[in-house]
């Protein structure tokens, strides 16, 4: 920069226009796009967990976190969550080799159980309700759904997308669209898996204490 | 459903029962519904008498071209601010009828003519559209259309993203507009003061509409966001480092981290209130373990860093204004830089000096309060920058710089005022008193004063012809009168204890400096005409003001001005190799002005689409599904966008290829254009370069065909 503004410039061998058309990097911009706005969901968990630090006690003469927070019932989903982000990494390295069939399969299977983990959750607040303990009760309830259900609304997103990914690998197969997209859902379903560890720890566990 | 609500609600229709409860005989709501009426019928004949739908849709609604959203951001920004103007209007006017208990009070009300509940919507509705939908855009206008071609890039990171996040801000700014007429709006302050915006006390559609809108536009915004950092960070042209990039480039970065990173924030303090109002939860509620404090927290956190969100593109706009007039480099550009990154980190670190009195403890108001006062110093490094560009430097005066020192001196102003402010002891004093609308409107005026100027200022770059001074400076200083008169005495009164959002004024000692407020929105109100006539004026003697060379004003220093005049639509032959921190003036010392390239070569550029435009228009349609409760037709829209990014993401054809021999015939036409060759009149060139301010007659869609 400034080592150049005084120098001498010879008009007939500065190089003014870029003539090898480097073109840009498409996977690399998309996936640092997917990145950046990660950051802004993060940042609405920040929020809800900022949130959760003010209702954890709010119990407004209700139940008590220790009557609806079961962390072992947390297990299982946990389990199949976490399994879901595996067998997603397995279908990754497939993508590494360009198997087709590996990438579906293994997609297939971690559809299946991101679906069974929204089913644990159906039927954890299937009871709460029928308890009594719906979100209308309390201040800690409200939170309480309200950021449990927040990052199930991610995991039935991210469910929706991978089938469409799915159906799209099976049709189109790798193309940068694609490559670009299984990548971007990478990031999404870990940030999932994230989000949802920080939740059996901040909300399960803490509350069960 | 899901809770009580007072009034009508069915499956068909929800709350739209509530509709015959409206007084659509009050004159000023039958006035601006004339108005809009009157407006658009006028504005859809125009284009269907000139048969524009064609060109309307190819050129403007389904383009992904970034200088053409960002004029339509600009766009919309403008006529929401005309609509913000007017609710400032009424409220002038109706603080200056009512005062003392003598005072007459018409259509309804005790005093004045506003009734107390239709006041507090004019200015909820002033607050929240003048930050929102007339600022944010408007800035976001001129980072799309400014900033890729400052970096040497050919569009944005992500044109698709681009046009999906103006619509959706089209679609906000609809929604509000629908609100005066359609139900009403929120009456609780731009703020949503808690529990004020709950059900009980709430119970009408207003909360709502404020909700759904301020939650459809936020979101376009992030979206605009993710879009304007990723394309700093991967489509700057060879050459152009991080040491070389231009400040507006710095500063739309900076901002743009404060808006990804704290929009997020607003939706989650907004959603938590609509759960409150929608299924009944207890957020924000004063009763069941309900913290009404909470929702002031959130909001602020976005709140305050969304102020530095649109101040700092406003620095942006004067360190590249400011050079140009002053013939000289920016002074200080690295502290230019770390000044901007650093209102930005303390952006997130002061939002509690919004409500000092909410009783938080000593330590707690100390720590904000010195947090606040660190603001300043990047801000006074940033405004002993500008002083230095000046200083000796060889200064001219038109219109663009007349704003730009206007906006150093509101500055001044505003900051001086805001570190009063930000001691908790004064501002226990002068909280909630017009003293702080007087200081946080001086801060905002200071970024009109910008954005007025960066509008003169890249005015030729984007339309190829000048603003006429004449009418710009009689602009300038009507306007400048006006601020004189409206916030000088609202800074006084504030002092004398007048608080804000007040409809109806007790203390009859007021009524002059009120008076004097009114006069000040009368030079307003000139000086908007002003601002029309200077675009009449202009347009009509636009072969007169034509401008062909690629800088307009000679003393041009970055890269948006190394490209013809108005940019074609690929903005760049060749991209650029940069070679200096302000690379036109490098190659104006060098003479190395020439523009043409020795060979040209294939372009790759995006193709128009409507899928943005049709998702918008669900996303209208569901926001006014939810504020009304209409529960199968939010459910069917929301289906609608999941369903029309789904094929959308099946379409391949999205890009198309200009080879290089087309772009050399439109190079040609447009040099041979600006030189004179070929007469002014003749239709628009196929560059879409000089003459029809992008109206290019060979446009993406129409390619389609033979590419």
């Amino acid at each position: 920069m400034s080592s150049h503004d005084n120098a001498p410039v010879d008009p007939n061998t500065v190089e003014l226009w870029d003539y090898e058309d480097h073109g840009h990097d498409f996977i690399g911009t998309r996936t640092l796009g997917f990145w950046l706005y990660m950051m802004s969901d993060a940042m609405i968990f920040a929020a809800l967990f900022a949130a959760h630090g003010v209702y954890v006690r709010n119990f407004a003469g209700s139940f008590t976190s220790q009557e609806v927070v079961h962390p072992m019932n947390a297990i299982w989903p946990t389990v199949f969550i976490l399994s879901s982000v595996m067998t997603y990494g397995l279908g990754m390295v497939a993508l590494k080799k360009g198997n087709k069939s590996g990438v579906v399969n293994a997609l297939i299977l971690s559809f299946l159980l991101g679906v069974g983990f929204l089913l644990m959750e159906w039927r954890e607040f299937s009871e709460l309700a029928a308890m009594g303990a719906i979100p209308q009760m309390s201040g800690f309830l409200s939170d309480f759904w309200t950021i449990v259900i927040a990052h199930a609304a991610h995991v039935l997103f991210g469910l929706i997308w991978m089938a469409v990914m799915i159906v799209q690998v099976a049709v189109n197969g790798f193309d940068q669209n694609n490559v670009y997209r299984l990548l971007n859902l990478k990031i999404f379903w870990h940030f999932q898996a994230v989000i949802w560890v920080s939740i059996f720890t901040f909300v399960y566990l803490f509350g069960a204490i | 459903m899901l809770v009580d609500l007072q009034g009508p609600w069915n499956p068909i229709f929800g709350r739209l029962g509530l509709l015959l409860e409206v007084h659509y005989n009050n004159p000023i709501i039958f006035f601006a519904f004339m108005m809009v009426v009157i407006g658009g019928t006028a504005a859809l004949s125009w284009v269907t008498f000139t048969g524009r739908w064609g060109w309307l849709w190819r050129e403007w609604l389904t383009t992904v071209d970034h200088k053409k959203l960002g004029i339509m951001y600009i766009l919309v920004g403008l006529v929401m601010m005309l609509r913000g103007f007017v609710d400032a209007l009424m409220m002038r006017t109706q603080q200056a009828m009512a005062v003392g208990p003598d005072s007459p009070g018409v259509l309804g009300a005790a005093h004045g003519y506003l009734p107390p509940y239709h006041f507090d919507q004019v200015f909820t509705a002033h607050g929240m559209i003048m930050i929102l939908l007339a600022a944010t855009p408007i800035l976001v206008g001129f980072m799309n259309l400014i900033m890729p071609i400052q970096i040497g890039a050919r569009d944005m990171a992500y044109p698709y993203l681009n046009a999906l996040g103006l619509w959706l801000t089209v679609a906000a700014a609809s929604l509000v507009m629908i609100a005066l007429f359609v139900g009403d709006f929120s009456h609780a302050g731009w703020v949503g003061l808690t529990p004020l915006t709950e059900l009980p006390y709430s119970p009408g559609v207003g909360v709502d509409y404020y909700l759904w809108s301020i939650q459809i536009g936020s979101i376009g915004t992030t979206i605009g966001a993710v879009n304007l950092i990723a394309t700093i960070i991967k489509m700057r042209a060879p050459g152009m480092t991080w040491g070389r990039l231009p400040i507006f480039t710095w500063t739309t970065l900076a901002s743009n981290i404060i808006a990804l990173t704290s929009f997020p924030v607003l939706g989650v303090a907004l959603a938590l209130l609509t759960l409150d109002r929608y299924i009944g939860t207890h957020f924000f509620t004063a009763d069941l373990g309900g913290n009404l404090m909470m929702y002031t927290n959130l909001f602020w956190i976005w709140g305050h860093p969304e102020v530095y969100f649109v101040v700092i593109p406003a620095f942006g706009f004067l360190s590249e204004i400011i050079p140009t007039f002053s013939e000289k480099p920016l002074f200080g550009y690295v502290t230019m830089v770390l000044a901007s990154m650093a209102i930005a980190g303390v952006s997130w670190t002061v939002w509690l000096h919004h409500f000092f009195t909410m009783g938080a403890s000593p330590g707690v108001n100390s720590y904000f309060s010195i947090a606040t006062m660190l603001v300043g110093i990047p801000t006074g490094v940033k405004v002993f920058n500008w002083a230095f560009t000046m200083w000796r430097g060889k200064l001219r005066f038109p219109t663009p710089m007349l704003w730009a020192i206007g906006s150093l001196f509101l500055l001044i102003t505003g900051g001086m005022t805001g570190m009063m402010l930000a001691v908790p002891a004064i501002n226990y004093l002068v909280h909630n008193s017009v003293f702080v609308i007087a200081h946080f409107h001086n801060m905002f005026l200071l970024i009109v004063y910008a954005a007025f100027g960066a509008t003169v200022y890249w005015w030729p770059k984007v339309f190829g012809f000048k603003l006429d001074e004449y009418w710009g400076k009689v602009f300038f200083w009507l306007f400048t009168a006006g601020t004189l008169f409206v916030f000088v005495p609202m800074y006084t009164l504030g002092f004398m204890g007048m608080t804000r959002r007040l409809d109806y004024i007790p203390h009859t000692s007021w009524e002059p400096l009120l008076l004097l407020e009114v006069i000040g929105t009368g030079f307003y109100l000139l000086s908007i005409l002003a601002f029309v006539i200077q675009l009449g004026v202009s347009i009509y003697n636009r072969e007169k003001n034509r401008v062909v060379a690629s800088d307009a004003w000679g003393t041009s220093r970055s890269v948006e001005w190394m490209t013809h005049t108005p940019p074609p639509f690929y903005n760049f032959a060749v991209t650029p190799v940069i070679h200096a921190r302000d690379e036109w003036a490098w190659r104006r010392e060098h003479g190395l002005t020439n523009l043409m390239p020795e060979k040209f070569l294939d372009i790759h550029m995006p193709k128009n689409t409507a899928v943005p435009l049709i998702i918008s228009f669900f996303t209208l349609v569901c926001g006014f599904a939810l504020v009304w409760r209409i529960w199968w037709l939010a459910a069917a829209t929301f289906a609608a966008i999941i369903i029309a990014m789904i094929i959308r993401s099946f379409d391949k054809d999205t890009d198309y290829i200009i080879p290089a021999a087309e772009v050399e015939r439109m190079e040609k036409e447009i040099v041979a254009r600006a030189e004179g060759r070929i007469p002014a009149g003749e239709p628009a060139p196929v560059g879409g370069g000089a003459g029809g301010a992008y109206a290019s007659k060979r446009t993406p869609t129409q390619r389609r065909d033979n590419d």
